[in-house]
């Protein structure tokens, strides 16, 4: 395996330097007969296998679309994954074989708990919250004058990086001392109801809550457009009925409209939940990890390239894949059962 | 922590793209005038030093490191002799992710020629965990540093009795700044001993003043400069031996001198009397960027701020430094008589290829020729080095010269900055973690050893 990881790293190199570090003239002009000849030998191919459909046997056709992404697939996702899964059991370096000694660190460190502990509040809050808020605003401003408006403006932080994001509300949760001039919108409105300004991002464990608030306003936008269009595609004779047996107000919410878009909502459950379980913008951005409020994915990183601690950051990414698996499996699960309706 | 220019500029971040995409825009005037043949573009005057190396037309030396700009800038320019009188080109690429891509790339085996790498400990874990990544120093370079280093900085760059890595620059972090200004109007005193600054502290207190103030938030490394300031105490109360053994791990990380110096820390940083001024209470430490922990005392309301020479270009611009100008920096006294213990930093140039122009480049950069070319570069001061080959009146500063004399002192006991010792999992890991929480989370002293003492790595 080194042996051939050696080669390929050599090839690559190879290849590579050729193709981008063309600095000589006759270099060049060998890049470029060589890249118009590739051009002209897939282009040829492509337009061959197009022009005699007969010659080429099914199984052929099948491999030449479906080959390539599963290479890629194998290469760049299998292949890490096991690869992953095997430094988790080794130490530091990968010298040593240590068996579920990283897990055990992970699951026993009190500074890992905080990290596992902080990551079920993100899962837990960040879809039930973002998609509460979602629901109700897209119910609220359904069929309304200005629901054009309203929805754009919940669903402009969707366009927003996370990063970005990040910086934004650590400008509002900006600090400073009661009597001095305030930066931070947040302390400013405190202090002009006369209360003391507050470290928002410092104190465990509610400035988990605030960080997690920055996801819920980046993600509400995106349950509340799908849960809008799922609304909107409720067939009116079903609504038209209800109506007719006496329905309406919070009873045509909770007994027409929840049970026909439910479909939709599990869908946006399990899609942010599966987002937040790989947060790591936000809390880079915002804190950096610190003052207890670490998250796998962030943790992950830190162990892994800060600390160079790579057993232990493979153990983290593992347990994050075998907790993003279920909600994947139960997402795509809705999701045929979805179609299936249709 | 070290002197490093990826963490002082990510905070900086926003105002610094600007700059970044201004500098990317103008790169041409220094590549005119290399990358001739051998010794054709400057006079043969200049270039007699350099026959040594050879003719290196033609060939390149990439260099990796996480001197970013602004200091890249003069840190480029030092080249420029060597390129015009050897041929050679320097392919120059700082990185604020350096410490993590260094490791990527040598594992990918795209290592760069030449890493200059701040943390000793870094370059031991390098060379264990890739024992044939890294090249040893030439035997020109090895003797470049016997000549103009001291021992112990040869010391740095040695792993398991080989030597790898020459002294590039260095830092002396034993600094307390204040406003030479206000301690005049105020008729207070530069305090020469440990004791007399905390007598000048209470003092301050006493007129009405807080006499302390501290920014330890870096990003994701925030913490560090916390660490300095437990180093410099462990290095003051218990002595040079004990910060060896500290260091090595021959004594635990909570051994009772160890948490003695974090609660002489927690004195100063952790009374409320004394901090945190101009920015509020105790915690403000943690939340506080540590490029602008030093801010207050321009504005008259903090006296004191302990931190390393390099907080000299954290200074807005147009704050002098000088002994009669806004701001400077007195060393922090030591707690006994006739000792003068200094926490120092360095960069530490490592090589991964043995080519001959990488070889020529780096006895180059050990010698006291580039100590003095760098220094004549570096025109707006902040750059010291451990060379002695360095003549002080090269140095831009007063300042710098300053700091250039206390390293050199005969008197002086330097050592190297404990967390780039340390294992990664403590010296970047827990060490600063734990100081966050030292303020952020009022952990005890003892709290905060113990629980750095049990992440300590068992091999």
């Amino acid at each position: 395996m080194d042996y051939l990881r050696e080669y390929f790293s050599w090839l690559f190199g190879e290849i590579g330097d050729f193709l981008t570090n063309a600095t000589t003239t006759p270099h060049k002009l060998t890049l470029m007969v060589v890249v118009i000849l590739l051009f002209v030998l897939v282009m040829g191919g492509i337009l061959f296998a197009v022009d005699k459909p007969k010659r080429v046997p099914r199984w052929a056709v099948t491999a030449g679309f479906v080959g390539p992404a599963i290479l890629a697939v194998l290469f760049g996702l299998v292949y890490p994954a096991i690869q992953t899964m095997i430094t988790s059991t080794q130490n530091r370096n990968g010298t040593e074989f240590v068996g579920i000694d990283n897990y055990i660190t992970a699951f026993t460190n009190p500074q890992f708990q905080v990290v596992l502990r902080n990551t079920a509040l993100w899962v837990i809050l960040v879809p039930i919250v973002s998609t509460f808020i979602g629901l109700v605003y897209a119910v609220l401003v359904d069929r309304t004058r200005f629901e054009r408006l309203a929805k754009t403006l919940i669903f402009l932080p969707m366009a927003i990086s996370m990063v970005g994001a990040s910086i934004i509300w650590r400008f509002v949760y900006e600090f400073r001392p009661a009597e001095r001039p305030q930066i931070g919108l947040l302390n400013q409105l405190l202090v002009l109801l006369g209360l003391d300004s507050q470290q928002f991002t410092l104190n465990p464990p509610t400035n988990t809550f605030f960080l997690i608030a920055v996801m819920v306003w980046i993600q509400t936008g995106f349950a509340m457009t799908v849960l809008s269009a799922a609304i909107k595609a409720i067939p009116d004779d079903i609504v038209e009925a209800a109506r007719l047996d006496g329905l309406s107000g919070a009873r045509m919410f909770r007994y027409i409209t929840v049970p026909s878009i439910r479909p939709a909502l599990v869908v946006v459950l399990t899609t942010i939940a599966m987002g937040t379980l790989k947060v790591f913008d936000i809390v880079r951005t915002m804190t950096g990890g610190n003052y207890q409020t670490s998250v796998i994915a962030n943790e992950f990183y830190t162990q892994s390239f800060r600390i160079n601690e790579q057993g232990l950051g493979a153990a983290l990414a593992v347990i994050l894949f075998v907790l993003v698996i279920p909600l994947v499996v139960y997402n795509i699960r809705q999701m045929r059962l979805a179609e299936e309706i249709r | 922590m070290r002197i490093n220019s990826r963490r002082r500029s990510a905070a900086v971040a926003g105002g610094l793209g600007l700059v970044l995409a201004l500098t990317a825009c103008m790169p041409g005037d220094d590549e005119g005038t290399e990358g001739g043949g051998g010794g054709e573009a400057a006079g043969s005057e200049e270039c007699e030093p350099f026959e040594q190396y050879g003719d290196l037309g033609g060939t390149t030396v990439s260099v990796y490191t996480s001197i970013v700009e602004p200091e890249s800038v003069d840190q480029e320019e030092s080249y420029d002799l060597f390129e015009q009188c050897t041929g050679a080109t320097i392919q120059y690429e700082g990185s604020r992710e350096f410490e993590a891509q260094l490791l990527v790339r040598i594992q990918a085996g795209n290592a760069p020629d030449i890493a200059y790498i701040p943390q000793p400990g870094l370059l031991q874990t390098i060379v264990r965990d890739n024992p044939d990544a890294m090249v040893p120093a030439p035997d020109e370079t090895e003797a470049n540093v016997d000549e103009f280093f001291a021992p112990s900085w040869k010391e740095y760059g040695t792993v398991d009795g080989e030597f790898y890595a020459a002294p590039l620059g260095a830092n002396m972090k034993s600094f307390v700044w204040y406003s030479p200004q206000m301690f005049a109007d105020a008729g207070y005193e530069i305090p020469e001993t440990w004791d007399d600054m905390i007598a000048l502290s209470d003092q301050i207190v006493a007129d009405g003043g807080k006499p302390w103030c501290a920014g330890i938030e870096s990003g994701d490394a925030t913490g560090w400069p916390a660490t300095d300031f437990v180093e410099d105490v462990v290095l003051r109360s218990a002595g040079e031996d004990v910060y060896d053994q500290w260091v090595s791990h021959e004594i635990p990380f909570n051994d009772p001198q160890i948490v003695e110096a974090l609660d002489e820390v927690a004195g100063i940083l952790k009374n409320p009397d004394y901090v945190n001024a101009g920015f509020g209470d105790v915690t403000t430490i943690a939340t506080t960027p540590w490029t602008d922990g030093g801010f207050p005392i321009l504005e008259g309301e903090c006296w004191m701020h302990r931190a390393a020479n390099f907080y000299q270009n954290q200074w807005p611009e147009g704050t002098e430094v000088a002994e009669d100008g806004d701001v400077f920096a007195f060393y922090l006294p030591s707690m006994t008589e006739g000792t003068q213990p200094v926490l120092g930093g360095g960069e530490f140039v490592a090589a991964f290829d043995d080519r001959p122009e990488v070889q020529a480049f780096q006895t180059y950069l050990s010698s006291d020729h580039w100590a003095n070319e760098k220094a004549k570069m570096t025109e707006a001061g902040g750059w010291v080095s451990a060379n002695s080959g360095l003549d002080v009146e090269n140095l831009a500063t007063d300042f710098d010269k300053l700091s250039s004399t206390i390293l050199a002192s005969p008197d002086a006991v330097i050592r190297f900055d404990a967390s780039d010792l340390m294992p990664g999992a403590v010296g970047a890991g827990t060490f600063w973690t734990e100081m966050v929480n030292f303020f952020a989370l009022d952990k005890s002293s003892q709290e905060v050893a113990d629980a750095i003492e049990a992440s300590w790595p068992a091999s």
